[in-house]
């Protein structure tokens, strides 16, 4: 987990705090500052609860059944994190999800061979439909909300018109086993989930990325467009290739998705709200340039950890949006207020300073 | 890269009066495509033998836009602030919720049942701005977790439509004054007092001014966040007065209305109007004609019984192709290279890359709805023209 800070020191404000103490406090003043520490700090403190109320929790098997759970929203906010990170959104994961599993169930129909080539088909179309949002982007100048808002749209209903309403096929044991199935193959044992694995390696790939010449650039995209621009940074294609990958991860989740859930009408729904929810829950900040991926993707397992804990308490199902409400704004709240107080100081001293970007603006997207 | 050139060939001839054509293109190419739908719209219903303007046909489309219209109006303030909100429908479920269980079938309580839907929504904007403006917290995340936190009292609170609104009060909904729904009218005064609000009062002019640089409006004396907070507020009003007009059609409360789809569709009307997302600039017209058209494409799309489906399709791609044709329209030739833009202008200091991908052109273009950024565009023009 540690693997997060060199990511994000370059462009996290967090240098003024070196001045203070030795190690301990020091500690507690990186997970008290708001940065992606905080996100850590809650994921324990979620788990400590679920633990205490239900002790069988920690055992490996509980653990991985949760970790199976988990694993598409955390691959959805590693795609999601790309976009933001780079000062987009991605409204369309949801739907592009929904119509991965359908396409899946409609093309495999319970043909066991054609799970192969219709997996590659699945990656092909999360391809296509990133590149589409991509370039609209950043080609036509269509801000990003509104073109993944109508790529959401137009998948809807395209996926829709064509199954004529309900989602019809079957899906075979070789696609769901990914979704559901683990490495020694030995149900009621304990076993590592193929999903857990696929979502470790891909955790693994995005954090290799972020510290190679494309993450760098992401992020500076994100900060600064035009500075990036001037850099030499080609700032289209960065932007292309972040909602390529968000596609690909909406693939992935979709085939996890599937395996795990089955096939419903209704599968992918609300899922880009909460991709984004996990990825700001992780301390990243809209409008980009600034949060790391491990945190986005520990974000993403806070959220899961936080439904657990709902069911554990046996809220009712309708209370749970608002718990849910209340904690997105507390956390986010929390996660601007120490960095405010350090850069009020500044501005009303009368001078302009030319640094007014290091403060965090409530930006919208 | 070809639309720099070309949109820089007709500039070059009138520079002098390039500012002002821009001006008055803004909202008037809104109508345009408004006008245009109409045409294609009644063309395709002839063709099929029907009459798009019929009575019927109208009306529809008319109230369809009042729906809309007002969320869309309230969504405008937001968006001019260079916020969001996502809890509008969520407002709309409740106040409609409010409205109805306070009148409760009593022909006297109808003014408690509004007033009282309305304070809810108020104070729901209220929460909204003050979560934004005081506790710093990104407008996406705080109306999504204000508005799932509604989302959750109404799915606890009520279970199916509640309440009962008198007969009295259905006539908002469904009476007409000769050919206008009352429902209209009620939307044009809110249409012109927002109108006036934005474009002759000072807390308008701090609403642009806020969205279009929020610092800059704070260094000059502006009390950002008070604009930021009214905005929200006057939004949830809006919503709460569609709340109040989905009561009375449907006589009764509805915690379901919100799966309607009003905050991301009113996002869609005020973006469609050509306002900007980036903030600080765009037009209440202009949300009015983005709402219109989206009311007529569902009125054609309803006439020619297209498959409810292939609505979202064609809704989404011609939103997006919309906004794209705005996009272009905006990118300033100069700006089209940033290299030199700078090269022009020599150095702005703060011309800092917003989130949004079409930031670094609206920040250069003649931005706002006054003309302080009149004199500088001819420069830019000019300036890109000796670089060539």
């Amino acid at each position: 987990m540690s693997a997060s800070t060199p990511t994000t020191s370059p462009t996290t404000p967090g240098g003024p705090q070196a001045t203070t103490g030795n190690g301990f406090s020091r500690w507690v003043q990186r997970v008290t500052s708001g940065s992606t520490w905080t996100v850590y700090a809650l994921l324990i403190v979620v788990f400590v609860a679920i633990l205490v109320m239900n002790p069988s929790f920690g055992e490996p098997m509980s653990i991985m059944a949760f970790l199976k759970k988990a694993s598409p929203l955390i691959v959805l906010a590693i795609g999601q994190y790309f976009v933001i990170v780079s000062g987009e959104f991605d409204l369309s994961v949801g739907s592009l999800v929904g119509a991965q599993v359908v396409i899946a169930a409609k093309l495999i129909d319970g043909e066991d061979s054609m799970t192969w080539p219709v997996i590659g088909l699945m990656v092909l179309f999360g391809l296509a439909v990133g590149l589409v949002n991509g370039l609209i982007v950043t080609l036509l100048k269509v801000p990003s909300f509104i073109t993944t808002l109508g790529m959401m749209l137009v998948l809807y209903g395209a996926i829709r018109l064509w199954t004529g309403g309900a989602p019809t096929g079957s899906l075979t044991d070789g696609f769901r086993q990914w979704g559901r199935g683990g490495l020694p193959d030995t149900p009621g044992q304990f076993q590592v989930p193929f999903a857990v694995l696929i979502t470790v390696v891909l955790g693994v790939i995005a954090v290799i990325l972020m510290r190679r010449p494309f993450g760098r650039t992401l992020v500076a995209t994100g900060d600064n467009d035009v500075a990036a621009a001037f850099s030499g940074a080609s700032v289209w294609w960065v932007r292309t290739r972040a909602f390529l990958f968000s596609g690909f991860m909406a693939t992935v989740a979709g085939i996890l998705i599937g395996g795990y859930a089955g096939v419903t009408a209704q599968v992918g729904e609300g899922l880009e709200f909460m991709a984004i929810t996990a990825v700001v829950l992780g301390g990243v900040v809209l409008g980009g340039g600034r949060g790391s991926v491990v945190a986005a993707m520990a974000g993403a397992l806070t959220l899961e950890a936080l439904f657990t804990l709902f069911n554990q308490l046996s809220l009712p199902s309708t209370i749970r949006p608002a718990v849910q409400g209340v904690i997105i704004i507390a956390a986010v709240a929390y996660a601007a207020m120490p960095r405010r107080s350090k850069a009020v100081p500044s501005p009303p001293a009368g001078v302009p300073e030319p640094t007014v970007p290091k403060e965090p603006q409530p930006a919208a997207p | 890269m070809s639309t720099a050139v070309s949109t820089a060939s007709p500039r070059a001839g009138s520079t002098t009066s390039g500012p002002r054509r821009r001006r008055l293109g803004s909202t008037g190419i809104v109508y345009l495509a408004l006008v245009g739908i109409l045409v294609v719209s009644a063309g395709l219903v002839a063709a099929q033998g029907g009459s798009f303007f019929s009575q019927g046909n109208l009306f529809y489309l008319l109230s369809q836009t009042s729906l809309l219209g007002f969320v869309a109006i309230g969504q405008t303030f937001v968006i001019l602030c260079k916020s969001l909100d996502l809890s509008v429908g969520y407002v709309v479920a409740w106040s409609s919720l409010v409205a109805a269980t306070t009148m409760a079938g009593d022909p006297s309580r109808i003014w408690l049942g509004v007033v009282a839907a309305l304070a809810v929504a108020a104070g729901v904007g209220l929460v909204n701005g003050l979560v934004i403006s005081k506790l710093r917290v990104n407008s996406f995340i705080a109306t999504l977790g204000v508005g799932l936190i509604i989302k959750g009292y109404l799915d606890t609170q009520f279970k199916g439509p509640s309440g009962e609104v008198p007969k009295a009060f259905q006539g908002f909904g469904y009476t007409r004054i000769g050919p206008v729904p009352v429902s209209v009218i009620v939307l044009a005064v809110v249409m012109v007092l927002g109108v006036v609000l934005l474009t002759r009062t000072r807390p308008g002019y701090h609403m642009f001014a806020v969205g279009g640089n929020i610092d800059v409006a704070r260094l000059s004396g502006i009390r950002t966040d008070r604009s930021i907070v009214l905005a929200h507020v006057l939004c949830s009003l809006c919503a709460g007065i569609a709340g109040l007009l989905i009561a009375a059609r449907f006589g009764t409360g509805n915690a379901l209305v919100y799966t309607y789809g009003y905050d991301l569709n009113s996002i869609a009307a005020v973006v469609l109007g050509g306002t900007l997302l980036m903030g600080g600039r765009g037009s209440i017209l202009g949300t009015i004609a983005g709402v219109l058209i989206l009311a007529s494409l569902d009125t054609v799309f309803n006439v020619l019984d297209v498959s409810p489906f292939f609505k979202d399709v064609l809704r989404g791609a011609i939103i997006i192709a919309a906004v794209a044709m705005y996009a272009r329209r905006q990118i300033d030739p100069a700006s089209s290279r940033a290299r030199f833009k700078a090269l022009a202008q020599s150095v702005r200091p703060g011309s800092r890359g917003g989130p949004g991908g079409a930031s670094s052109p609206d920040r250069t273009g003649p931005a706002g709805p006054g003309s302080a950024a009149g004199p500088e565009n001819p420069s830019a023009t000019t300036g890109k023209e000796a670089t060539r």
